[in-house]
């Protein structure tokens, strides 16, 4: 852009404003960017900013209707109790598994989906990705319905036939957890393969045809290649399954509402809406979010400072 | 044995492997299905299996779904408009700011786009609480306003539509200025007609999302009327399984509108999804 172009655009501009404050405003550049972002300061004052000093506040709080009392740091001392340990345990043992299954298995799936001897790729891609598209409820029903507890229930019915006994899987705490994983990979599998997939793109071939040159084999290649090459995908699908992980609430309720035997379904989430919304206690609620809310943000900080969304221009 | 062999048996391998693996995923879809198609009482007496005896095979569920679920198609209809609402609302408010932060050279606007991301960080979960106390406050409690309102502005899109637009030419807009075009009128006549594959992308996201939701609408629909699908779906779940016919039929139907869209517009699944976070 020339200085002339702009002085005359400037003129331009001036001569159709003048005297109008109206157009002028609607002309302004200055005050575009302002009215663009107007809805996103709304929400974002309404529904984040106030909720959160709300939130804090809630937490020392004990609310009942009509009345509010402040009680100080009760509700993060009552929020020391077996309960929320539970919650707190089940929730780390399920994001466990999410990481420990749902990092390496989506990492091969697509290294092999992305080997140029596989026809029909998109074909294949579309079958793992779709079970992503139904909802926890609905993907839910249909797994409980299938690990029922009778001998003739799906599940356990294979189970017989290979020599198995069958299982009560709503009621044990080892094949609750089997049952909350399994239903969260299935749905989110393709999804990571698909991030996966889009890693393996920007790895540049002449690295494999190096190796190759070399004699490397696929399994070497894999390893000294693939993986390595991949780590900023990896990192980045390692942060959303622990956010994924600690939000986790659906796929236990699905499976027991809010009332699992002996709490083997029990999640933080779970546990502050069971607290808020069937014991009525806001503040102890308000007081495990703020802890969940700090964890966030420390991943999240995390997040940054190894992506660095910051730096991207 | 020739290069051709080996490199055809990789191939079979390939494709078995991911038929087999094909087949374990979508394997639940094929229950979901068959089983609608059962009389409710041998679900309840013999279980799910998948076994299928053609001549037990009934549409008694789907008829008695359009017959008395009368609540059900009331969800649906509750559905279907949050998720217009939601899609349409969230996309173009979104891409509003998304554009001003990508196009505009003005002060602080670093520290939005900060705010942005920071924003990405905190799920909506964690401040359900006061939430819906705000909701209380404002009377929007079990309302399409209270569902949507929140949603409405989304932190995901804004990114989204900051990073499409600033690879877009920014000197089509200086020209349009000078033939004298408002700064709505550069976004709306030039610069929207460009980001419509970020439209398309993100409609599709926006609508599988607010189609799927669950805590937020499980907290602030209070009533049965006002209930989504899901909501609903997950209400009608219980132990004794007296609602089985309803629950199987209405969740098939909930996940072929989505499978018929996602057919249509796969590869704007695809590019809403991987640009998450994956930069290349």
């Amino acid at each position: 852009m020339k200085p002339q172009e702009t002085t005359a655009q400037m003129t331009q501009i001036k001569k159709m404003t003048k005297g109008n404050p109206i157009k002028k405003m609607i002309f302004s550049q200055k005050l575009a960017p302002f009215f663009f972002l107007t809805p996103f300061f709304l929400v974002f004052l309404i529904f984040f900013l106030y909720p959160i000093f709300e939130l804090f506040r809630m937490s020392f709080q004990n609310i009942l209707i009509g009345q509010t009392e402040w009680v100080g740091l009760a509700n993060y001392k009552q929020m020391m109790n077996s309960h929320f340990y539970t919650a707190v345990k089940n929730t780390l043992i399920y994001t466990f598994w999410i990481i420990v299954i749902l990092i390496p298995i989506p990492m091969a799936l697509a290294t092999l989906l992305n080997s140029k001897y596989l026809p029909f790729k998109n074909f294949f891609k579309s079958a793992l990705f779709i079970p992503s598209l139904v909802s926890v409820i609905v993907g839910g029903v249909f797994f409980g319905l299938m690990f029922g507890d009778t001998e003739k229930d799906f599940i356990n019915s294979l189970l017989v036939q290979i020599g198995f006994s069958p299982q009560q899987w709503k009621l044990g705490a080892a094949t609750g957890m089997f049952l909350m994983v399994s239903l969260n990979c299935w749905r989110i599998l393709g999804i990571n393969v698909i991030y996966f997939l889009a890693g393996l793109q920007s790895i540049p071939n002449s690295l494999y045809e190096a190796a190759d040159i070399d004699g490397a084999n696929a399994v070497q290649k894999f390893f000294r290649i693939t993986v390595p090459m991949l780590k900023p995908v990896t990192l980045f699908v390692l942060i959303i399954s622990i956010f994924g992980g600690l939000r986790m609430f659906e796929e236990s309720y699905v499976f027991w509402k809010n009332g699992s035997p002996n709490d083997i379904g029990l999640t933080i989430v779970g546990y502050v809406y069971q607290q808020a919304f069937d014991y009525n206690a806001m503040g102890l609620g308000a007081a495990v979010s703020v802890v969940l809310l700090l964890l966030a943000l420390i991943i999240g900080m995390f997040q940054l400072k190894y992506f660095g969304a910051f730096k991207e221009d | 044995m020739g290069q051709n062999t080996t490199s055809k048996i990789k191939k079979t391998l390939l494709i078995l492997f991911f038929v087999f693996t094909s087949f374990i995923v979508l394997f639940p879809f094929y229950v979901m299905f068959i089983s609608g198609f059962k009389p409710a009482s041998e679900l309840f007496s013999n279980g799910l299996n998948v076994s299928m005896a053609l001549d037990t095979l009934t549409i008694e569920n789907y008829i008695y779904l359009f017959t008395e679920g009368k609540e059900y198609f009331r969800w649906y209809f509750n559905s279907i408009i949050i998720t217009i609402i939601t899609t349409i609302g969230s996309v173009i408010l979104s891409s509003f700011a998304g554009y001003a932060l990508a196009i505009y050279k003005f002060k602080g606007r670093n520290l939005i786009f900060g705010l942005v991301i920071f924003l990405l960080l905190v799920p909506v979960d964690i401040l359900m609480l006061p939430l819906y106390k705000v909701m209380i406050f404002l009377g929007l409690v079990d309302t399409y306003s209270g569902v949507i309102l929140p949603f409405i502005v989304t932190p995901f899109v804004i990114f989204f539509f900051r990073q499409y637009a600033i690879g877009l030419p920014k000197e089509i807009i200086e020209s349009a200025r000078i033939d004298g075009c408002t700064e709505f009128g550069c976004y709306a006549r030039i610069m929207a007609p460009m980001m419509l594959p970020a439209f398309g992308a993100m409609s599709i996201i926006q609508a599988m999302n607010s189609w799927n939701n669950f805590l937020w609408p499980l907290i602030v629909l209070r009533s049965n009327e006002s209930m989504t699908l899901p909501i609903g779906l997950a209400s009608l779940i219980s132990p004794y399984g007296n609602n089985y016919g309803m629950l199987l039929t209405g969740s098939t139907l909930t996940v072929i509108p989505i499978l018929i869209v996602f057919l249509f517009f796969q590869r704007y699944f695809v590019s809403g999804i991987t640009v998450g976070g994956v930069k290349g």
